[in-house]
This record gives C-alpha cells, structure tokens and sequence, in this order.
C-alpha cells in the first residue's frame, strides 16, 4: 500500500526457499487497475501457451477462468453497487450506483491440498515455501486433479498446445524463488495488488488493509480465506468486496478427501455383500 | 458507429435484450453476458473443472466391474466344483482386467507413454491410486490365475505338478476374488470424492451400484457365454433388484439445485435409462424366465448408466450455481 508506511515486499531479493518460510500471494483488488500485467508477465516468464483471442463480452475480461494455459486471471466484475462512500458522478446515464471491480485470480496454493491428495504420480508436491508445485516430467496426465480441486483452477492441457497431455498450473514461479526472486505477476504488479512476502506477515496485512477499508466506507470489504473449512486456508488469499460467489469463489471449498471414508465404507459394504450373494447362490441353487 | 440517437436506441435495445437473454444473437453482435453479470457466479463460468475424461472411462468402468466381479464368480464356481464355469469367468476377468481394463485407462491418459508412473507412489488417500494398484494386483492373480486354471483343467503335466498348478489355481482365483471386488467398487469411490456436486453427494451410492452392476454384468456375460445355471440366475437377480432399490433410492434422494444434473438435467436421463434397464426390467425379464434378455438388458444398463454418471458429472462441474447450493447444504 503506496505511502502508508508499508514497506513493499515485492521488489526485494529474498532467500525463503533456503530458509523453508512459508510464503504467500495477497491481491487486494481495491488497488487494481485491471491492466493484466500480471496474466502477460506470468505468460512470458513461464512460456505460458496463448488461450485464444476471443472476446467474451464479459466486460473486459477476455481470459475467462485459470485453466492450463491461465495461471493469472483478471476479473472484471461489474455490479450495480456503489463503491465505498463512491456517489455516481453526472457523467452516468442514471444516477444508479455502480461499481467496477477488478481482482487478480490465481491458484490459491491450499493449506490441504486436492490436487496433491489426489495425484497418483507423485507429481504435485509441497515445496519448501508451503506452495503447491505440479512436476511437469512426473504427470501422465490422468486427469484426477483436474476434478479434485475445489476451485477449479488445475486442468489438462489439450492438444495441440506446447506440452499437451500434462496437468498445469501456477508454480508460484518455484524457480524464481529458488532464486530468490519474487514471482513474476508480485514483481510486474504496478500497483502491488499483488503483494508477495511471507505469510504471516501478508495476513497481518490483510486484516489490515480490511479494518482501513472499512473505516474508509467499504462495509463489504472482507478477506477471502477459507480456514474453517477443511481446505484449511489458502497461501494466495484475496480481499473481495461483497460475496465470494460473485467472483466465481466457492463460499466453503473442501478437499474432496472428507469423502473418502463414507465412500470407501460403502464400497467394502458392496464387496462383501457381493461376495455373500454370490456364496449364496452357488451353495443354495447348485 | 455514430452517436445519433439512432445508435443510442439500438444500444438500448441490445442492452435489454441481453438483459432478456443473456445472450444477442445477430450479425456482428456477441453479447453473452451483458455489461453486468446476471449469470450466476462470475458470468456463468464454472466453480470447479468439469472432468476432462472421455468415452474410455465409462467403458473401463464397465470391462473393470464384469471383470473383477468375475473373479468373485470363479471363486464360487472352484468353490462348489464347476470348473468349466471358473474357466469361463477366469477368461472374462483376465481379458477384461488385464488386456481391456488397461488399454482403455491408458488410452486416457493425457501421456500414455507415462501410464508407468502410476506405480511411482502408493497413496491412500487417492482413489485414483489405490485404484491403480488394486488393478495391477488384479491383473498379477488374474492371469496367472487362468493359466494354472488352464493347465490343471487340461491335465498338461502329471502328478505332483498339476498337484502344485491346482493349489496355485485356487489361490490366485481367490487373489482375483478379493482384488475384483475392490477393482469393481472403488471406481465408486474413485468419482465419489472429488468436488463435483452431483458426484459427491451420491458417493456412498455410487460404490453399491458400481460394484453391484459389475457383478449383475459378469453373471450376465456369462449367462450369454452359454452357462444358464441357476447360481448365475440367483445372482441376477440379486444384481437387478439392488439396482431397482439404487433407482428408488436416487429418484428420492434429491439435493435441490446441488445434483440437479442428475434431476432436472437430460444428462439425469441416461443414468435413469441405464438404471430402469439393469433394474425393473431385467429384474421383470428374469421373472418371466426370459434370461438371455434379461442378460443384454442389464448389460447395456450398466454400460448407459455408467456413461450417464460421467455425463451428470460434466454438467454438474460446469454448474456454478450446483456447487455454490452443495456448500450451502
């Protein structure tokens, strides 16, 4: 936050892989401009395939969701509210309230993650900033991840795409960090929307940042983190204003893994009732 | 364009008709959406991924219940002396478990070439894991299970070595039992938990009825390969009257906007067609002692129902509004 005395994260050489901190993504969409040079950045540095030129006509969000080749996403949400203590000017139609406003998506890197639980390669794994890293050589692309993941954000790559088959997603630019550099959409961000830096330190922040907004006339500022659910948080939190499904967030995501006992019950219930049956038959009709 | 009042009023217009709609269609109009969102979530697009597989996962999940199921039948069937009816199931499984079961996950596979990575890591708590190692060992009982079968059956060698190859028989016969009923049930588990909303919220359902099909399937299969015995029969219609219940079951247990893939979708239909097909009327046709189809009923309902799950699961992934109700539930 430019001239509060905060001091910018962003711009710093670190050196959190070595020392195993544990690291985060704050997006604060109060600040952003909307002008994508995280999506360019992130595409330029990680060799990042295009996702068509095609214009949605959803505002001016022509990306449309995180996907394989959508590490970074935009939204451009439009509502008929007013923003802060905000009065339409004279330049509007109407003297309605409305808003515009822009949030930098990206995958949030769970506290407990899907994808990870349910990768049978051994692929996606937990690197030592707490980020969620899928290992491009390891997956054979079984797809599995793709409907484990509670935001959606994972998917395959099809073909005829550079490097098709695989699952991908942010890397929380992995090899930058070893580096100690700051991921590409932090560094590029003009008006730190994004903000890198350590977790806790970004938390801190956050609750910060919501207590300000409130004061300043933005009652339905709140933060975005889910860790009452069992996904138990997210590393790359935002601060939304109004609700969570508005930004296409889940209100309460869980790690498909809650589901695993009652299914696996039901499954040896079947098995064993199964193998009665068919005991039955053979020794009753034989 | 120009901004006479002509324009604005055809501006207007578009605007209230996208409201309408949703959608402009017209020439060098592409509005989806309007200006703003009134679909719901984030213009419509989807909370969680829609699953990427394809027309082989069904048809595995099919190959993989008749096959592991099969291996329950030949336990039964060396259990109580019917050899030739534990050959015949010993070959649905080895062919189904071993040869087809494979290929078609393979086929899936974004890299088939890395199908081996699979057995880099043994996870339990990954369906997709578990399920990959519980068909390798199926595949390891199954085919040297149907060779030893084979061979004992034909009396190939003398004395203590068909001794040897009949006790090597049954124990890998009964490996192909226990590995084959999971091979048929954790596909349930293995859509059961993910974050699909129709998916999950059937999950304690989806294991009873892919691993019931998958045994009504291999009774059936066999039954057409020429074996109508009465155990098969019993089987039959044990399978068929479970299903019946899953029917009833799934027409009552409605979650609302959550699994209305399932309800108010045409993708519910498929998995109602495959379910009326394995369950009443294969359950009615083996009541009239019209076995053979009775048999193909329920095989072409397992395979319909199956699809139908994969298909619920697309249009439910692709559903904001059906994840948003099923974190409210």
């Amino acid at each position: 936050m430019i001239g509060e005395g905060l001091q910018s994260t962003n711009q710093r050489k670190h050196s959190y892989v070595r020392d195993h901190v544990e690291v985060g993504f704050f997006t604060d969409p109060t600040v952003c401009i909307g002008c994508k040079a995280c999506e360019v950045a992130c595409k330029e540095w990680n060799q990042v395939p295009d996702d068509g030129f095609t214009w949605s006509g959803n505002s001016y969000d022509n990306t449309g969701h995180l996907g394989a080749s959508t590490w970074r996403h935009v939204m451009f949400l439009e509502q008929d509210r007013p923003k802060g203590n905000q009065v339409a000017g004279p330049m509007s139609l109407d003297q309605d309230p409305f808003r515009w406003v822009f949030l930098s998506d990206v995958c949030k890197h769970c506290e407990e993650a899907g994808c990870l639980e349910a990768c049978p390669t051994g692929s996606i794994v937990r690197t030592e900033v707490g980020s969620v890293l899928v290992q491009n050589d390891v997956c054979n692309g079984c797809g599995y991840c793709v409907v484990s993941c509670p935001f959606g954000v994972i998917d395959r790559r099809p073909e005829p795409l550079h490097d098709a088959g695989g699952a991908f997603k942010c890397t929380f630019c992995y090899d930058r960090q070893k580096s100690g550099l700051v991921p590409a959409c932090a560094k590029v961000c003009p008006t730190e929307s994004i903000v890198f830096g350590r977790l806790d330190d970004l938390r801190a922040r956050g609750a910060k940042r919501v207590e300000q907004l409130q004061q300043s006339g933005y009652k339905d500022a709140q933060l975005y983190d889910p860790t009452e659910t069992s996904v138990r948080g997210i590393h790359a939190f935002f601060l939304i204003l109004g609700e969570p499904e508005a930004y296409g967030l889940p209100p309460k995501p869980q790690i498909p893994t809650i589901y695993l006992k009652s299914a696996w019950i039901s499954a040896f219930a079947t098995a064993i009732a199964s193998i009665i049956a068919t005991l039955a038959g053979f020794a009753f009709f034989s | 364009m120009t901004n006479g009042p002509q324009a604005e009023q055809r501006l207007e217009q578009l605007r209230e008709e996208a409201w309408k709609k949703g959608v402009v269609p017209g020439k060098g109009v592409d509005v989806a959406g309007g200006p703003i969102p009134r679909k719901p979530g984030y213009y419509g697009q989807p909370v969680v991924k829609p699953p990427v597989w394809t027309w082989e996962i069904p048809l595995y999940f099919f190959f993989g219940g008749m096959a592991g199921m099969s291996g329950v039948i030949a336990s039964g069937a060396i259990i109580f002396h019917q050899v030739d009816l534990a050959r015949a199931a010993m070959w649905v499984a080895a062919v189904g478990g071993a040869v087809l079961s494979p290929i078609l996950l393979i086929m899936d596979l974004g890299r088939p070439h890395l199908f081996l990575n699979m057995l880099r890591v043994f996870k339990h708590r990954s369906a997709m894991s578990m399920g990959a190692w519980i068909l390798s060992a199926f595949g390891a009982c199954a085919v040297p299970g149907l060779i030893a079968l084979e061979l004992h059956a034909h009396q190939i060698f003398p004395g203590t070595l068909d001794q040897l190859l009949r006790v090597a028989a049954g124990i890998f016969i009964f490996g192909s039992a226990i590995f084959g009923t999971l091979l048929a049930t954790y596909t349930g588990v293995l859509i059961g938990a993910t974050a699909i909303p129709a998916w999950f919220l059937h999950r304690v359902l989806l294991p009873i009825h892919f691993g019931t099909a998958g045994l009504g399937s291999a009774a059936a299969v066999l039954e057409l390969l020429g074996h109508r015995i009465a155990a098969l029969n019993f089987i039959g219609f044990y399978a068929a009257g479970v299903e019946t219940a899953l029917l009833v079951w799934l027409s009552v247990d409605k979650h609302g906007a959550a699994d209305r893939a399932i309800h108010d979708h045409g993708s519910g239909w498929l998995i109602r067609i495959g379910e009326v097909l394995n369950g009443p009327l294969a359950l009615a046709l083996r009541f009239f002692a019209f076995i053979p189809f009775a048999a193909i009923s329920f095989l072409l309902g397992a395979l319909v129902s199956r699809v139908g799950w994969i298909v619920v699961g697309k249009v439910s992934g692709a559903d904001p509004e059906s994840v948003f109700a099923a974190e409210r539930y």
